[in-house]
């Protein structure tokens, strides 16, 4: 096989990643929605933690796309 | 297409200089830094010159960016944590500034380039390090070893912490750099589209209105983004600072 196909291949899988970070997202809004519906007068003091929790999900899919760049432009 | 998408973080030498055969040219990435260092300085100083009691428009967002840090600080550090505030208010407002500046069109975000935000992140982490030692010495090392395990579990779990802990300069960095980075390139990705569907035409004129519509929401997603990412960026540094004041548990 061309190195340039192995590498847009290789590129591809990279973002697989993205299923588990779908997972990972849709769990902490779910899990935010369903414990601020039943107790809503708790939910602005986790509101921080979410954005966190987000932030930290959010970044380990961005590394998936950092490796993808890595493949394709190196 | 005539630019690509990753052309906008480029670094170009504005002005070359050599030192001891190290390039140290005024970059516009310098420039940047510079103007966010000015537009920080004039929002902060600027608000603050008349300030009164009663605050007027300027003066109320000034003191809204203070108290939000003071706020992270003192529920995140504790009241120890009030000689480390200058600090940590400046990092926000410098990585909140190059990220808004970013948003400028045409501008340069300075964050987006790992070299930075390693700089900041690394800095962070030797000074949360230092920190931790000074203040409790030899005790500091409790961090590595989190109360109610096993013991046949704990030379596991102190390798796995101590790893944890060493990358955390990486995955500071790493996530500020990698959030600039996917955003901008995926607005000028969606921009792109707008140029090659309407060379192909009235038809094309028409259907470039979706990725423009799409264009103009990311833009709003992208100051989301760089707002969220600072305070990430800081509520992590607030965090790691908590782990030196008050290691163990």
């Amino acid at each position: 096989m061309e190195l340039e196909a192995a590498k847009m291949i290789g590129a591809g899988i990279a973002t697989l990643a993205l299923a588990g970070i779908g997972i990972g997202l849709g769990n902490i809004f779910g899990s935010y929605l369903s414990g601020a519906l039943r107790n809503p007068s708790a939910a602005p003091k986790q509101f921080t933690n979410l954005l966190i929790a987000f932030a930290l999900t959010e970044a380990t899919g961005l590394f998936a796309l950092v490796i993808a760049f890595l493949i394709l432009f190196t | 297409m005539a630019h690509s998408p990753i052309d906008q973080f480029k670094v170009k030498p504005i002005a070359e200089f050599q030192l001891a055969g190290i390039d140290v040219s005024f970059t516009n990435s310098s420039l940047w830094m510079v103007i966010v260092l000015g537009l920080v300085s004039v929002f902060l100083i600027g608000g603050m010159r008349r300030s009164s009691v009663v605050p007027g428009r300027w003066q109320s967002m000034v003191e809204l960016a203070y108290e939000f840090v003071a706020g992270m600080v003192r529920d995140n550090v504790g009241k120890e944590g009030k000689s480390y505030f200058p600090f940590i208010f400046t990092l926000f407002m410098f990585v909140l500034g190059s990220n808004l500046a970013g948003m400028i069109p045409g501008s340069f975000t300075v964050t987006s380039h790992i070299a930075v935000n390693f700089a900041m992140a690394l800095f962070v982490f030797l000074a949360v390090t230092v920190i931790g030692f000074v203040k409790n010495g030899a005790g500091y090392l409790r961090l590595f070893v989190p109360s109610g395990v096993p013991g046949w579990l704990l030379p596991l779990i102190v390798l796995i912490e101590i790893i944890s802990y060493c990358t955390r300069p990486i995955s500071l960095a790493v996530r500020l750099f990698a959030n600039m980075l996917a955003g901008h390139i995926m607005m000028k990705v969606f921009a792109g589209f707008i140029i090659s569907l309407s060379a192909l035409g009235a038809f094309g004129v028409l259907g470039a209105v979706a990725p423009f519509a799409v264009t103009v929401l990311l833009t709003g997603l992208e100051i989301l983004v760089a707002c969220l990412q600072a305070f990430v960026f800081t509520i992590l540094t607030c965090i790691y600072l908590n782990d030196a004041m008050h290691p163990g548990h």
